[in-house]
């Protein structure tokens, strides 16, 4: 007897590669189709993850211009129910709170705005009428995008600045036309720009502050008291705005932060987002589906070559090797094309957009791995069968 | 002369009752050329593939390059079949869309050497059966006389202790075989054993040693003297 002992050679990772891609060289338009199924679930998933955070980093940037140091009080509601006023120094006291920086107050004026007297008043189009100080712009950081802003002269005559949805609700394009307000008519000296932080002030006609009370019976209480105080003492000014404003009525005071009512309507729409993500999560599961049918034919097409390589000395493992590697290409391929598709359809979206281009990093690694989990899945038993294949049935012609 | 192939009466029985093998004693010495001839169903296939290591016997014992085929596993049977024996088979089985250097080479994939030294074996082997200026013709490209070349350089690029050939010249014209046959006897010349699977008795006649097969068992062993190449132009 012989003393040699007999062991397997192992192949090296560039000949499980050759070998494994084989396949797929010969037949490239099966591997293109059957490739297609798991590029197309990668790529939903990835523009899906990837325009959601385009959209959030542009949110942040958004919200980074805006500042986060912006806090608006209003009125709460009374023990009864019952509607409570803040008073009308607040606007002073709150200005004297240690850390804040500015202050502007809008107050809420029982007026319907109007293009002219002969439209019914109660057709407000959602629009309401404020007093506005003027410090009001500079506080939630808006802009005038035509005409000027109120100020200690033209706050005293009739004239009025319009949020830009109540503009366009009015039909006021440019500064110098009129609105009805309040049994006069107010000339629109200035029109502003969006204002994503304050919502409310774009659905409004503004009034100067003085003008409010002579012309339209304006009381002096605020209704809204806009701050801005340095980043730090955020928290602290928070804290004091309802003692220093109503200080018999603390309760009576409500606090809110715009920026986090943005941040939370990001959050929701990420609900939305989930949905997208499950059904590139289901596109993906029919694209594996196909990987393993696709598989399951190449065994049987290719007995022959499986009996070959039996007899040239193939283990069962190295034939069960050869098919899921070939499985993990072919799905890998159809991962990268994916990506690839995924990080395009994101761009373009951005693009369109004016948004910042962001494919997160852990979605590009998280759906090659999905990739490469369900190539492996998919081929196992494909190659299973193939190692099974007795190598003289296989070697039969015919 | 030393034994490369050792059959103790071995039997092949099919599930169903088929039994394909009663029996069979063969013993193969190193640098024969012979011929394992029979009628198609006379089991001739069955002992290739057991011969082959292919499959194993129902009973008996199968003894191959000193191994004791029985007592390895699958692993290390196909380690076997991998270093001591090559295969020729009658429709070439070459890989479609690769060269015919490639096609070589892939013989020694499950050897363990290194790619270089395997496509400079293959090239090598190449020009030993006459197509080394063939060496990157797909197989489309090729004769059916020059694919079966290209399959038996195949099968001795690893420089086997077995050629095992079954019905290497049944899909070929006469003429062609005459060249694949020819091939096979210049290779045994050099050394190589080889067994020839045929049901063609002109092939077998022409072969020095014939093992006749039918119903499962061996009928005659025949040993001629027709191994030397002056005669065979005679006999055809």
């Amino acid at each position: 007897m012989s003393g040699t002992r007999l062991s397997p050679a192992r192949l090296g990772p560039r000949d499980v590669l050759h070998v494994g891609s084989a396949g797929l060289r010969t037949r490239p338009l099966r591997v293109v189709l059957s490739a297609l199924g798991i590029a197309i679930g990668i790529a939903t998933m990835i523009a899906v993850v990837g325009i959601s955070s385009s959209s959030k980093a542009q949110l942040l940037r958004q919200l980074d211009q805006l500042g986060t140091n912006l806090l608006v009080a209003s009125p709460g509601q009374g023990l009864f129910g019952e509607k409570v006023k803040l008073p009308k120094e607040s606007i002073g006291m709150l200005s004297r709170i240690p850390g804040v920086e500015q202050v502007g107050a809008t107050g809420d004026l029982a007026q319907s705005v109007r293009r002219s007297e002969k439209i019914p008043k109660d057709e407000t189009g959602g629009i309401t009428v404020k007093a506005a100080t003027e410090g009001l712009l500079d506080v939630v950081r808006g802009a005038v995008g035509s005409g000027i802003w109120l100020n200690e002269a033209n706050g005293r005559y009739p004239s009025t600045v319009l949020g830009h949805v109540a503009a366009q609700r009015l039909g006021i394009t440019a500064p110098g036309q009129q609105v009805h307000i309040g049994g006069r008519y107010f000339t629109v000296i200035g029109i502003l720009d969006p204002l994503p932080l304050a919502p409310e002030i774009e659905r409004a006609a503004l009034v100067g502050w003085d003008g409010a009370g002579t012309l339209l019976g304006f009381d002096g209480h605020p209704t809204q008291i806009y701050e801005r105080s340095t980043d730090r003492t955020v928290s602290a000014v928070r804290e004091l705005i309802p003692r220093t404003v109503d200080p018999q009525n603390p309760r009576n005071v409500q606090v809110t932060d715009p920026s986090s009512a943005l941040q939370a309507k990001a959050a929701t729409e990420g609900a939305f987002t989930d949905l997208l993500l499950g059904l590139g999560g289901v596109a993906l599961l029919v694209g594996g589906v196909g990987v393993a049918n696709t598989m399951i034919i190449s065994v049987l097409e290719r007995r022959h070559e499986i009996g070959l390589r039996r007899s040239l000395g193939a283990t069962r493992g190295q034939i069960r090797l050869q098919f899921v590697t070939e499985s993990l290409l072919l799905s890998g391929l159809g991962g990268l094309a994916g990506v690839a598709l995924g990080a395009v359809a994101t761009y373009a979206f951005a693009a369109s957009g004016g948004l910042p281009w962001v494919v997160p990093l852990w979605a590009v690694t998280g759906g090659f791995a999905a990739t490469l989990l369900i190539g492996t899945v998919a081929g196992l038993y494909p190659a299973v069968r193939a190692a099974r294949l007795s190598p003289t049935l296989a070697l039969h012609t015919g | 002369m030393s034994a490369v192939v050792e059959l103790n009466q071995v039997t092949k029985e099919y599930p169903g009752g088929v039994t394909a093998l009663h029996g069979v004693d063969l013993r193969i010495g190193r640098g024969e050329l012979l011929a394992i001839v029979g009628p198609s169903g006379s089991g001739k296939s069955t002992l290739l593939h057991i011969v082959g290591t292919l499959d194993r016997p129902s009973a008996g014992s199968v003894t191959l390059a000193g191994h004791d085929v029985a007592a390895l596993s699958d692993r290390r049977l196909s380690a076997l079949r991998a270093r001591h024996i090559g295969f020729v088979f009658q429709s070439f089985h070459l890989v479609a869309g690769v060269s015919a250097q490639d096609n070589v080479a892939e013989g020694l994939l499950y050897s363990g050497l290194p790619r270089a030294q395997r496509r400079r074996r293959a090239a090598l082997a190449l020009e030993r059966v006459g197509l080394a200026d063939r060496m990157h013709h797909r197989p489309h490209e090729l004769s059916g006389g020059q694919r079966q070349r290209v399959a038996i350089a195949r099968a001795v690029v690893g420089e086997p202790d077995l050629l095992l050939a079954d019905e290497p010249t049944g899909a070929l014209d006469s003429a062609s075989s005459g060249a694949v046959m020819e091939l096979l006897h210049d290779l045994n010349a050099e050394g190589a054993t080889i067994a020839v699977i045929t049901h063609d008795g002109e092939i077998a006649d022409s072969l020095p040693r014939q093992v006749r097969i039918r119903d499962g068992r061996v009928v005659a062993d025949l040993r001629t003297g027709a191994a030397d190449p002056a005669d065979r132009g005679g006999e055809r």
